[in-house]
């Protein structure tokens, strides 16, 4: 009888689609000469109803047979362990290949400066999503205003650059500590909430700051934002064209300027940094902090039971996940060499939010995966770029309810008792 | 005096729409225990209904002003509350028994599809509409101030006002608002007693979507003006609201949105407009700070 | 051998709700105290309020803990109280689903190896001093898994044992801190009579080579008239009834409220 349900849910769904569709696809407001006027657009309903039906009444079918699970469990033999998906059975060597990929990037013939620029945005959401996957992934903390952390770090490394005349190599530290920081003292006020609150103070924080720096133009430079922003160097040598006091890279070299320098320069000092946080998360995780982090996401009264402080848990968390975005933010700055509010609103928090979600919550390699997709898609795909947002949102909806902890994370434990030998 | 008064007015008006948005909050939160983050995007698309419904009727002819306003409101409850069905049934049922966690992602995957399909449907650009109730009472003069009480202003508070009354009645009388308060409670023991309990949560949410819906109606009548961000900003205020008079409270949420909306109009007449965002988000941390049950709440005890 | 538990005057008041009256008792070092009562008799409620996840209306509760020191848990959040020597289980089994069954235990420790590991910072250089604080976790967290008989399932996931289990790994886990105090809140709800026999066994086992103190809350009366020491009976908040197994089952006030016309009482 699933051809019949399946036809009945469709049909419903169609019809429901239609009713929603009617005000805002069937009819477009449009600034005519004489005022407001509205067009009826037909065309859609029947593409809505057409979509939804047919959408509802493949998965009232494919509900009643296993074939997803079944695609994803993949065809494992003896081999693997219990619960593993064919990903987890081999994504040892698609890290190994994907970090070769990485380093040769800028060396390949068709790594132009966009290739290479592209690169290095994909590698600063990378870093973002690693520093909010602590937070939310491990932690389990909803921050929805991670995007201020963001803006700290961006306008501490701008501003130390511009008004103090700091280098690249002083100010970066600096940026990180500063967010940091800026971390623990939102944090400290509003750990102790819980969940929906705390996201909803998160989000609040993050528009606090963005007006804040667009008002607050003495300190900021308001809406026209901090330029000058000091530019990486490599042992003092600087990256640009004519320099004033130092020495010019291509000048120590003996080599012609190109402007490629910087950008690859900067390029491999993101993907150091980059290693270094994921080096740093595996790590932890590993450790007391990182297990206390997920023993806290799990079940919060247990962890007090056991002696573990919530508060000053949560505020690690908070404060680490902070300072990765504050670097974020000082690569983001240094990269194009100027920053405004404009780039650090809610939406932000959200992409970054979405990378993190579709990735996989506490999956590292996820976040690559989703960063890579979300900044690559839109550039392939240019005529569907302003559908983005639309499919991030709906995205998140239907992992979550498919998938709750992400497409690519099915959590192994980080120690295991197999192997180790008993002790006499 | 004169400048008091006028900023009072329009305060008690600005806190009739933030109470009504601020109902839908606190009525879910009552019931499943999480913030619907796509309330305030229910709360836009009514608004675009209403300016749609209102250019329709326009070009149809219908102008006598009551006439219009009741078909615009119908018309938009009824949509709106369609919109906020289907947000449920599809975002949040399936993960009722779920984690925290996934249930908020989703939420906010929800308003951000919402957001990004009426961009795309309708367009980034701001919608204006000429203005449908005018005229406006001049109410008292003094140090060269006009204090004006516009009819619009009266009508939103009168309207405000009605819908508390029935609401009320509607949850504290009938059999649907004993059933609501019964899940809220305990939603084994509601299912147990034979409660449908999917039917109870799906009318709060649609109860919740038609407020909204008539905050809607309100904005376009009063700002004239409306574009697709507006539920974002809106949505935060009015769960501030929730939250400053006890979320979970009916008779909290429309104080917790009068305060905000005195707040909001004191600050930016008396200090500056640029920051009255940055107020209300104040008001957010300190309350959930210092009192996180709210003026009306009553304390949450842990469960352990 | 001094007391290892007073609690006096403890008051717990809800708003109007007075959940606990007057509650006074003392639980000894190497003796399981059972504190039982009708449903709502404020058992959990006395729990809550000695691991500090309620603050007493009123009262003095004092344990010598670590270090034979007197801690005030009155004055003790949640997480200070566990680290002075108290451990508890849940009535609602409370695991960390998504970790294995060793991490469970290693997570117990968490307390003595942020101390070896500086805050996690040796742990991030690869310091041996953490990595032999860490092998020590391990052991004692395989000890505790071969005390409830768990050790083949280390590496499973906590969520995929049985209910039986899981409730076995939450003792070894509340074990692995260290406790001079024992608190189990019904840790024989839904186990057959085998493994409540068998917990039974557990439990003597620990009060006799860990000698520390048990506190329990039991409804299942063959556990509890099988092996504890020493009897609470509280009802509507009060004590009723404060002495040994024999004394309480014979007491007429206690029969009338909770035991039940027969001596098998109706658990």
């Amino acid at each position: 009888m699933t051809a019949v349900q399946a036809l009945r849910e469709g049909a419903l769904a169609a019809l429901v689609a239609v009713a929603l569709a009617v005000p805002m696809l069937g009819l477009k407001l449009e600034h005519g000469v004489g005022g407001l006027s509205v067009h009826g657009r037909w065309e859609f309903l029947l593409l809505a109803a057409a979509i939804v039906g047919l959408g509802r009444g493949l998965m009232v079918c494919a509900g009643t047979s296993g074939i997803f699970e079944g695609l994803w469990r993949g065809r494992g033999g003896k081999a693997a362990a219990p619960g593993q998906t064919l990903w987890q059975r081999h994504w040892g060597y698609a890290a190994l290949a994907a970090l070769i990929a990485a380093i040769a990037l800028p060396f390949m013939p068709f790594a132009d400066r966009y290739v290479v620029d592209t690169a290095t945005q994909v590698l600063i959401y990378v870093l973002l999503g690693w520093g909010l996957n602590i937070v939310v992934g491990l932690a389990g903390l909803l921050d929805l205003g991670y995007v201020a952390f963001y803006a700290v770090g961006a306008y501490s490394f701008a501003l130390l650059g511009t008004e103090f005349g700091f280098g690249f190599w002083m100010c970066l530290p600096l940026a990180g500590v500063f967010a940091a920081s800026f971390g623990i003292l939102l944090g400290y006020p509003v750990l102790r909430l819980r969940g929906d609150y705390l996201a909803i103070v998160t989000l609040g924080f993050g528009e606090i700051v963005r007006v804040v720096l667009v008002n607050w133009v003495d300190f900021s430079g308001g809406p026209n934002g901090v330029t000058g922003v000091p530019r990486p160097t490599l042992f003092g040598l600087e990256f640009t064209k004519r320099v004033g006091d130092g020495t010019a890279f291509h000048d120590y070299f003996g080599i012609d300027y190109s402007g490629q320098y910087r950008i690859i320069f900067l390029y491999f000092i993101i993907l150091g940094i980059a290693l270094l946080t994921n080096f740093f998360v595996l790590r932890i995780r590993k450790l007391p902090l990182g297990r206390a982090w997920e023993a806290l996401r799990e079940d919060e009264i247990a962890c007090r039971a056991l002696g573990i402080n919530p508060v000053n848990t949560k505020l690690s968390a908070f404060a680490l996940g902070a300072m990765f975005g504050g670097f974020a933010g000082s690569f983001f700055a240094t990269r194009s060499g100027f920053i405004s509010p404009e780039s650090f609103t809610f939406i932000e928090s959200a992409i970054i939010l979405a990378i993190v979600v579709l990735g996989g919550m506490g999956s590292q390699i996820g976040v690559v995966l989703a960063a890579a997709a979300i900044i690559l898609l839109p550039e392939f795909l240019r005529e569907f770029s302003e559908f983005r947002m639309l499919a991030f949102g709906s995205a998140m909806v239907l992992i979550m309810i498919w998938k709750p902890r992400g497409l690519l994370s099915r959590r192994q434990p980080t120690i295991r008792l197999a192997g180790r030998e008993a002790p006499p | 005096m004169a400048y008091f008064l006028q900023q009072l007015i329009n305060g008690v008006t600005l806190g009739s729409i933030y109470g009504l948005i601020a109902i839908g909050y606190t009525m879910v939160y009552g019931i499943i225990g999480m913030i619907n983050f796509a309330h305030g995007e229910i709360y836009m698309i009514g608004a675009f209904v209403a300016i749609i419904s209102f250019t329709i009727l326009g070009a149809a002819g219908i102008t006598w002003v009551p006439l219009a306003l009741l078909l615009v409101l119908v018309v938009t409850m009824l949509f709106t509350a369609l919109y906020g069905w289907t947000v449920e049934r599809v975002a949040y049922r399936p993960l009722r028994g779920s984690q925290r966690l996934a249930a908020l992602i989703s939420a906010i995957g929800m308003s951000l599809a919402l957001q990004n399909y009426v961009l795309l449907s309708q367009g980034a650009g701001v919608k204006a509409i000429s203005p449908i109730i005018e005229g406006r009472f001049d109410v008292y003069e003094a140090d060269n101030f006009l204090v004006t009480l516009s009819y619009i202003q009266i009508f939103i508070v009168i309207l405000t006002v009605v819908l508390m009354a029935a609401f009320a009645s509607l949850i504290s009388g009938t059999s649907l608002g004993r059933a609501q308060r019964a899940c809220e409670q305990d939603r084994t023991m509601a299912t147990l007693l034979g409660i449908d309990v999917d039917r109870t949560i799906s009318l709060t949410f649609v109860m919740g979507a038609a407020l909204a819906a008539v905050a809607g109606v309100m904005v376009t009548l009063y700002y004239g003006v409306i574009d697709f961000f507006m539920g974002f900003i809106a949505g935060l205020k009015a769960f501030t609201a929730a939250v400053l008079g006890g979320i979970g409270s009916l008779p909290g949420a429309m104080l917790g949105g009068m305060l905000l909306g005195m707040v909001e109009a004191f600050w930016s007449g008396y200090f500056t407009v640029e920051y009255k965002d940055v107020a209300a988000f104040g008001i957010l941390v300190l309350v959930l700070i210092f009192r996180p049950s709210g003026l009306l709440g009553r304390p949450e005890i842990e469960k352990v | 051998m001094s007391v290892l538990l007073t609690v006096e005057h403890l008051t717990m008041r809800f708003g109007g709700l007075v959940a606990i009256d007057d509650l006074s008792f003392i639980a000894e070092p190497e003796q399981i105290t059972a504190i039982i009562g009708p449903n709502g008799a404020g058992k959990t409620t006395v729990f809550n309020c000695l691991t500090g996840f309620y603050k007493p209306s009123v009262g003095r509760l004092a344990l010598r803990g670590h270090g034979d020191e007197t801690y005030l848990l009155e004055r003790m959040d949640g997480f200070r109280s566990a680290r002075a020597g108290i451990a508890r289980t849940f009535q609602n089994i409370r695991l960390f689903p998504a970790m294995s069954v060793l991490e469970n235990l290693v997570v117990a420790q968490h307390n003595a190896l942020m101390r070896a590991s500086a805050f996690s910072i040796a742990g991030l250089l690869g310091l041996p001093a953490y990595r032999a604080a860490e092998d020590e976790a391990i052991e004692l967290a395989r000890h505790w898994l071969e005390r409830v008989g768990l050790v083949e399932h280390a590496d499973r996931g906590a969520s995929e044992l049985p209910y039986g289990a899981q409730r076995r790994l939450e003792i070894a886990r509340a074990m692995c801190t260290r406790p001079v105090l024992l608190c189990l809140d019904e840790p024989a709800a839904g186990l057959n009579p085998r493994e409540s026999a068998e917990l039974n066994q557990l439990l003597l086992n620990i009060r006799d080579e860990q000698q520390i103190g048990i506190l329990l809350i039991e409804h299942d009366m063959n556990v509890v008239m099988g092996i504890s020491d020493h009897i609470v009976v509280l009802d509507y908040g009060k004590l009723i009834a404060d002495g040994d197994p024999a004394t309480v089952r014979a007491d007429p006030a206690v029969i009338r409220a909770y035991l039940g016309e027969t001596e098998e009482g109706a658990a």
